[in-house]
């Protein structure tokens, strides 16, 4: 099971927690699944709203470690600005950094990124990076003090799956030792089975299952997935080949 | 004194942060504060003065993906 900053964590589901139908839903999600991480973020709160305190107390009950975000982010002073009021309402010192660089496909600001990602390393966080699979980036982050990476499958809420599967198997090939999260893009089980397949350590969810008809089904479907993928991974596939291979014996064939 | 909390400009006559938050009753909510884009730890809330013009941002804890 993966190890993020000598953590183990006994799933390969990250879940994210917003957009669901209900609270209830989102924590049968978790349960079904069995999510180790869930994603959380801050937002703006009015005096006497109390909402914060509410999601929290629900969060303390999924049994999962939770993972605040810096989403919406757009430069590397509210990146980081972010991540040190998330670590204290979380309690945490774990962050998954987002530094938005584009409003349309909200892919990461690569450059931003890597700075923002030196400046909270130096202060005592553990980054979880919002990238892309570009190697010469994931490079500057692990320089950075990331010790692990999270590259997109396409970008956030698409749904459209592993986009460039060269570029994340030579992420793999790259660094073997190092966890690699596929964050974002995912809409179907299969993806996720296919990201398993590449080696990956683990994907992180959200719109795929809060916005599935039965996102508690959906959920279930997606660590089953995870699961046989993983599973197809370390059983050392076949080589695949061009022509066709009979797999009955040629030998003993009638009318020969 | 003119400030702007959560993106809304309002007078207020709280000359800290931690007072600004009692007279907005927040109380003892689970919040983060910064101010002027700089993080505001809770533990200096009652020492940070609050100038005209400042821009305070007050977070919770909400969902996320």
């Amino acid at each position: 099971m993966p190890r993020y900053y000598d953590t183990e964590i006994t799933s390969r589901l990250m879940l994210g927690t917003a957009q669901y139908p209900s609270p209830a839903i989102l924590a049968e999600a978790f349960k079904r699944s069995g999510a180790g991480i869930a994603t959380v973020s801050v937002r703006r709160e009015a005096g006497g709203e109390r909402a914060g305190q509410a999601f929290w107390d629900m969060i303390g009950d999924l049994g999962a470690h939770v993972l605040p975000n810096t989403a919406g982010c757009h430069s590397v002073r509210e990146a980081v600005t972010t991540a040190q009021m998330a670590r204290e309402l979380f309690d945490t010192d774990w962050i998954k950094l987002e530094v938005i660089g584009h409003a349309d496909t909200l892919q990461p600001d690569p450059f931003g990124l890597v700075e923002a990602a030196r400046i909270l390393t130096d202060e005592g966080f553990k980054v979880f990076p919002y990238c892309t699979e570009d190697l010469v980036l994931c490079e500057r982050l692990v320089e950075a003090g990331c010790r692990v990476l999270m590259p997109w499958g396409a970008p956030i809420g698409t749904g459209l799956g592993l986009n460039n599967v060269y570029g994340l198997r030579s992420l793999r090939a790259h660094f073997p030792d190092l966890p690699l999260v596929i964050d974002a893009g995912l809409g179907l089980p299969s993806q996720a089975a296919h990201a398993m397949e590449l080696g990956y350590d683990a994907v992180l969810l959200n719109t795929a299952v809060a916005k599935a008809g039965d996102p508690v089904a959906m959920a279930e479907g997606f660590a089953r997935a995870l699961e046989a993928g993983r599973l197809g991974f370390e059983a050392d596939p076949m080589e695949p080949r061009d022509m066709a291979a009979p797999s009955t014996p040629v030998l003993g064939r009638a009318f020969t | 004194m003119k400030i702007t909390v959560n993106g809304t400009k309002q007078e207020s006559a709280a000359t800290t942060l931690d007072a600004l938050l009692d007279e907005l009753g927040y109380g003892a909510a689970k919040v983060a504060t910064a101010v002027n884009q700089s993080f505001v730890p809770a533990a200096m809330r009652p020492e940070h003065r609050l100038a005209d013009g400042d821009q305070i941002e007050i977070v919770a804890p909400r969902q996320g993906g």
